[in-house]
Parts: C-alpha cells; sequence; structure tokens
C-alpha cells in the first residue's frame, strides 16, 4: 500500500510537468472548493498522527489554532531532520518535492497562512535548491503567489536553513531559530498555536504529516483512516538503518510483524552477512532500544507489530515507540555499550543547555560510558548512570532531556550484563564484543502471567 | 569582509521573506552566505557587518554563530570532511573511516592539514544513517564510504584545488 512512495520511481516526478501528469495538485483543486474547516475535519476524520515522533493527532493541533482578527498566521514545515536513525523526509524532499509542496499548499489555505515556511536542517544544503526549485515551478503554474485558482487566497512558501543544531527540531526551538536566535525551547503554554513565531498563531508540522495531506484530501478522510490498524492510521515511512541487507526508506501501513518488516524480501530482506538479530532502537535513537527477542515479540508472547500501538505494549518495561520510523537494527557482532555511548555523546553535543539537568547531565552520562567502553568503568557507575538519567526525565523544559535519558535507561534496563561484563573484563572488551548472549532467546513468561 | 553585489541581492531577498521589522528572521541564512563569502569561516569582522545589514547588535550575532554548529569561528581548509560518528554510522564502520583519514592525512579530529588543504571535523549525525559511514563535503554528501572512496575522494579535492590555481 504506497500513498506517498507511488510515483517515488517515475524518472522525473522531480519536476512540475511529470509530478503532474502523474495526479499531481489534484488535492489543491479540491481543496479550493471546500471550505478551511471542512479540510480541517477531513484531517480529523483521518487520523493521521504527527509524523515527527511524538504522534499527536494532526487534526486536533490544527484545531487548537488560534484565530484573532487582524493577525496573521503562519503554517511553518519542520524539515529539521536530526533524529539519529532518520532520514525520511529527506527522502521525500529530494525525489518528491512536489509532494510536499502540494500538501503545504493545502494545508496553508486550511490553516490560513499566507506566508509559509519550510524550515529545513543545514546540512541539507542541497535540498534546499531543489525545493526551491520546485516552489518555482509551482508558483509559474499558479499554484502560489496571489489569487490562487481564483480562489482570493495567497500564499508564498519560503525555505529557512537551519545551522545544524538537533534541538531545532522541537517546535518551539525551531520558532527562535526561524526568528533568528539561538535555538533554545520554549516555556509553554502559550503553545504555539496561540504564540508561535513572531508571537502570532502557528502551526508547525512534519514534513511526512504535511505530504499526507495530499492522498488525504484527494481519497478523504474515512479512506486514509481505513488504512492501518486501530489508531494507527495510514501509511508511515520508515528509515532502516545498522546492519540490515536492505537500509532505505518503506512505506508500510502498519499491519506487518516486525519479524515480516526485518526479514521479508519485501523490506529489509534479513540481517546482512548471514548475522543474526541482536537489538533494535524502532522509531530513531530517543526511544528504547530492544533485544531481539522482546523486538519480535511482547512480553506477553504475542506478535509485535509495525504500529504506534505494538510498538509501545509493555510500556518502557518491555516495549519502545514507534517515534520518528527511524528503525535502526544491531546484528550479533554490534556492542551495546559502544552505540549507547555515541548516543549519549550526541545528546551532550546537541543539548541547548538552556535547562542544568541536561547540559550537566548528558556530560556525566557521556563521561561515564565512555570510561566504561574504554574499560575504566566501575560497576558502581552503571548505577550512577541510572540515577543520572532518572534525575534529567521529566525535568527539562523540552523532550531533548527525555531523548537523553530514555536510551541510556533502556540499554541498561536491557543489557544489564553487557555493561556489566565490559567493567569485569576490561582488557577483553577492548579486543573483543559481548556477542548475542541470551538476547534472542525465547521469551521467558513467568507463572502466572 | 564586504558582500559582493550579487550576494547583497540575496541578503535583500532573504529580508524580504519575513514580515516588517523581523529581519533578524534573516540571520542564519545570511551568515550562511557570510561564511561562504569568508572562505569558510566567520571572522569577527564577517559577523560585524552582518549585524550592521541586519541592523542588529553585534552580540545576537556572536550568541547564534557560537550556537550553531555548522558555523565555523576558526580558518578551515579548503575542504572539509564533516564524518558522521553517530550510532548508526558507527554500526557501519565510520570509526575506521576517521581513522583512516587521521592517518592518511596525518591530522587530528578538528585540525587542519599544513598546507591549508583538508580539515576533519567529525560531526553528529547528519541524515544519511542508510547510507552509512558517510562524510559531508560542502554542499554534497558522500556515502557509502570506504577506504578507497575516502583515497578518491582526496585525489579529487586535490585536482579541483590545481584546476583552480
Amino acid at each position: 500500500m504506497k500513498l506517498l512512495l507511488e510515483h517515488a520511481h517515475v524518472e522525473g516526478i522531480r519536476y512540475y510537468d511529470t509530478y503532474r501528469k502523474h495526479g499531481g495538485y489534484r488535492s489543491v483543486e479540491k481543496a479550493f472548493k471546500m471550505t478551511p474547516d471542512e479540510i480541517v475535519e477531513e484531517v480529523k476524520k483521518s487520523g493521521l498522527r504527527g509524523r515527527g515522533g511524538a504522534g499527536f493527532p494532526t487534526g486536533m493541533k490544527w484545531s487548537f489554532l488560534a484565530k484573532p482578527e487582524g493577525v496573521p498566521r503562519h503554517l511553518v514545515c519542520n524539515a529539521d531532520e536530526s533524529e539519529p536513525g532518520t532520514f525520511k523526509d529527506r527522502y521525500l524532499m529530494e525525489f518528491l518535492p512536489h509532494l510536499l509542496i502540494e500538501g503545504l499548499i493545502v494545508s496553508s489555505f486550511a490553516l490560513g497562512s499566507h506566508a509559509t515556511y519550510i524550515y529545513i536542517r543545514g546540512e541539507y544544503a542541497w535540498i534546499v535548491d531543489i525545493l526551491e526549485q520546485a516552489i518555482a515551478e509551482a508558483k509559474n503554474n499558479g499554484w502560489l503567489g496571489k489569487n490562487i485558482l481564483n480562489s482570493g487566497f495567497d500564499c508564498e512558501i519560503y525555505v529557512q536553513r537551519g545551522g545544524g543544531a538537533y534541538i531545532c527540531g522541537e517546535e518551539t526551538a525551531l520558532i527562535e531559530s526561524l526568528e533568528g536566535k539561538r535555538g533554545n525551547p520554549r516555556i509553554k503554554p502559550p503553545f504555539p498555536a496561540i504564540q508561535g513565531v513572531w508571537m502570532r498563531p502557528t502551526v508547525v508540522n512534519n514534513v511526512e504529516t504535511l505530504a499526507a495531506i495530499v492522498p488525504i484530501i484527494n481519497n478523504g478522510g474515512e479512506e486514509y483512516a481505513k488504512i492501518g490498524v486501530g489508531r494507527s492510521t495510514g501509511t508511515k515511512l520508515l528509515s532502516v538503518c545498522g546492519n540490515v541487507k536492505k537500509p532505505g526508506i518503506y512505506e508500510i501501513d502498519m499491519t506487518q510483524s516486525v519479524e515480516e518488516f526485518i526479514f521479508s524480501d519485501e523490506y529489509c530482506g534479513g540481517i546482512a552477512n548471514g548475522k543474526r538479530l541482536k537489538a533494535c532502537i524502532p522509531g530513531g535513537s530517543s526511544v528504547p532500544i530492544l533485544p531481539a527477542n522482546l523486538l519480535l515479540k511482547t512480553a506477553k508472547g504475542e506478535t509485535r507489530y509495525m504500529n504506534y500501538e505494538s510498538l509501545s505494549d509493555g510500556g518502557f518495561a518491555t516495549g519502545s515507540m514507534m517515534g520518528s520510523g527511524g528503525f535502526i537494527v544491531m546484528d550479533e557482532e554490534q556492542c551495546v555499550v559502544r552505540h549507547t555511548m555515541t548516543l549519549a555523546r550526541f545528546y551532550n553535543h546537541e543539548s541547548c543547555g538552556q535547562c542544568s539537568p541536561c547540559r550537566e547531565g548528558t556530560g556525566w552520562m557521556y563521561k561515564i560510558l565512555k570510561n566504561i567502553e574504554y574499560g575504566k568503568g566501575k560497576l558502581s557507575d552503571i548505577d550512577l548512570l541510572w540515577d543520572i538519567q532518572r534525575k534529567i526525565e521529566g525535568n527539562t523544559i523540552c523532550p531533548l532531556g527525555d531523548a537523553a535519558a530514555w536510551p541510556v535507561a533502556a540499554a541498561i534496563r536491557h543489557f544489564r550484563d553487557e555493561f556489566e561484563w565490559h567493567v569485569n573484563n576490561p582488557d577483553e572488551a577492548q579486543n573483543r564484543n559481548f556477542g548475542l548472549a541470551h538476547y534472542a532467546d525465547p521469551i521467558h513468561i513467568p507463572a502466572g502471567a | 569582509m564586504k558582500f559582493s553585489a550579487e550576494k547583497l541581492n540575496k541578503v535583500k531577498e532573504i529580508i524580504a521573506r519575513y514580515p516588517e521589522g523581523k529581519q533578524k528572521s534573516a540571520l542564519i541564512p545570511v551568515l550562511h552566505l557570510a561564511q561562504e563569502e569568508n572562505g569558510g569561516w566567520l571572522s569577527t569582522e564577517a559577523m560585524d557587518h552582518v549585524a550592521e545589514l541586519l541592523s542588529i547588535l553585534p552580540i545576537e550575532v556572536y550568541e547564534v554563530a557560537t550556537f550553531y554548529t555548522m558555523f565555523n569561528l576558526k580558518p578551515v581548509g579548503k575542504f572539509v570532511f564533516e564524518v558522521c560518528r553517530t550510532g548508526p554510522c558507527m554500526l557501519n564502520g565510520s570509526d575506521n573511516i576517521i581513522e583512516y583519514i587521521k592517518e592518511k592525512l596525518s591530522i587530528r579530529e578538528g585540525e587542519t592539514t599544513p598546507d591549508g588543504m583538508f580539515t576533519l571535523k567529525p560531526a553528529e549525525c547528519l541524515g544519511a544513517c542508510g547510507y552509512a559511514p558517510m562524510m559531508q563535503l560542502g554542499k554534497h554528501y558522500r556515502e557509502h564510504l570506504t577506504k578507497e572512496k575516502v583515497d578518491a575522494i582526496i585525489d579529487e579535492c586535490r585536482r579541483n584545488a590545481a584546476n583552480n590555481n
């Protein structure tokens, strides 16, 4: 089932004429015959949930937008994709730029945004050119600018490059950055829907979310909601990396089991180089890592599926999250301690420094993990790490604190013996990795459970 | 540092994207232009010039330039190798690539070769996890790196530099 990537492999789909020939911009024609409120209703009916990571219902987010008389409103597209393991938005923008532009025009009309901004991570420099070319083509063909399709609605889309800061993917940090400031998240409330960019009501949505508006309007919200399972409606893009045979971007309707997704030839094609599966971070680096056994089956021994509900089954004790769809797979030879150390370094590097639990805590977590990884750790360090992550989680202005704490917590929760082995065998741990151990063993279900 | 006439027009075009009086919003895009114009880094003089163009205080520029990792506050080589080393790249051997570059160019992380040609700047996740290991070189990504590819990239840079002189 492909909604977003249906035409991804058509030659020249990046350019307007080809895109239009394959049904492009039909949703704009349809949307301009509807009222903005009717469009918001369709999005609500679709059950679409934010594709950036938090999974908040998009229609509800849109309905919170304040509409005070005489105050301009803005739609901002969050293209700051920086969560390790996540590279799906890049794919959409690079190969299907018009799909995003089309979604942005419909969404801008629904929200009443006459100046819409795409805030893109600074490193995606070549994609800025691709987007600006697509915007120019759309404008030349009458889909942007003044009085679009004689509707009386004016809209411009601008691309803004960031400066290389993960934190700017957080919506209030993104807004600060768009205003030309450091990316320090704001205290909420007020939420952006009331006071966002330049203190005006603002909606910030992820690239994939806004692209999904196109099939929702074309086919109707109810049709979209029929795809998927339960509250996981529609299709989701997964970006797969790590040790699988076929890393890359996959669009799924969220009915696949995790096992099918990893091992079938239609998707990842199994683990590369004939190795065995050890662990996986299923939704971007911030979400909990799971050992193979808990990844493929829930703690109750049921099959785990690739959707919001099933991936989080068992809470953080035995489950994880769908997150951004950054699917990081580790084979039997990978070291969980080293991988966790690189993530701790990442969060330490990316902490904006505003809240002390995150600023200081991420630094200490990195230092301690580095000691353990390089054979200088103590057993008490493992408890100290646990203690630090507990003190970061929930104690910061924005979710970066949680994002930094969770990977460390989950690594210790599920791979404590690997950390202990590093501490107890410091020399050996420099030369070889812990291996698969028991992580792929069948799950032991306690009696009476 | 002064902007060329062409770049100045670009600055004006960027400022026009924002509401009246909100020209500070142009700061990050204009700093990217200034960095390009100034040989890949931002001198105090360059930042002061940007402040003047946007009618904001120099400190407003410094605090932003020091926050975002893409802005270099010291001179860098003609070619900057920004090699990603975060988890997903690490799983696919980015450590070996970084070691190889260090050995081949005889520099440490963050250093520039004495001829001013190459800088090695380890980077955190650049969003190319499925095509790891990778580096950013100028505007573009170089993906699926191997030692042989690194050799070819270094040769390519040397050829380009020679052709431009």
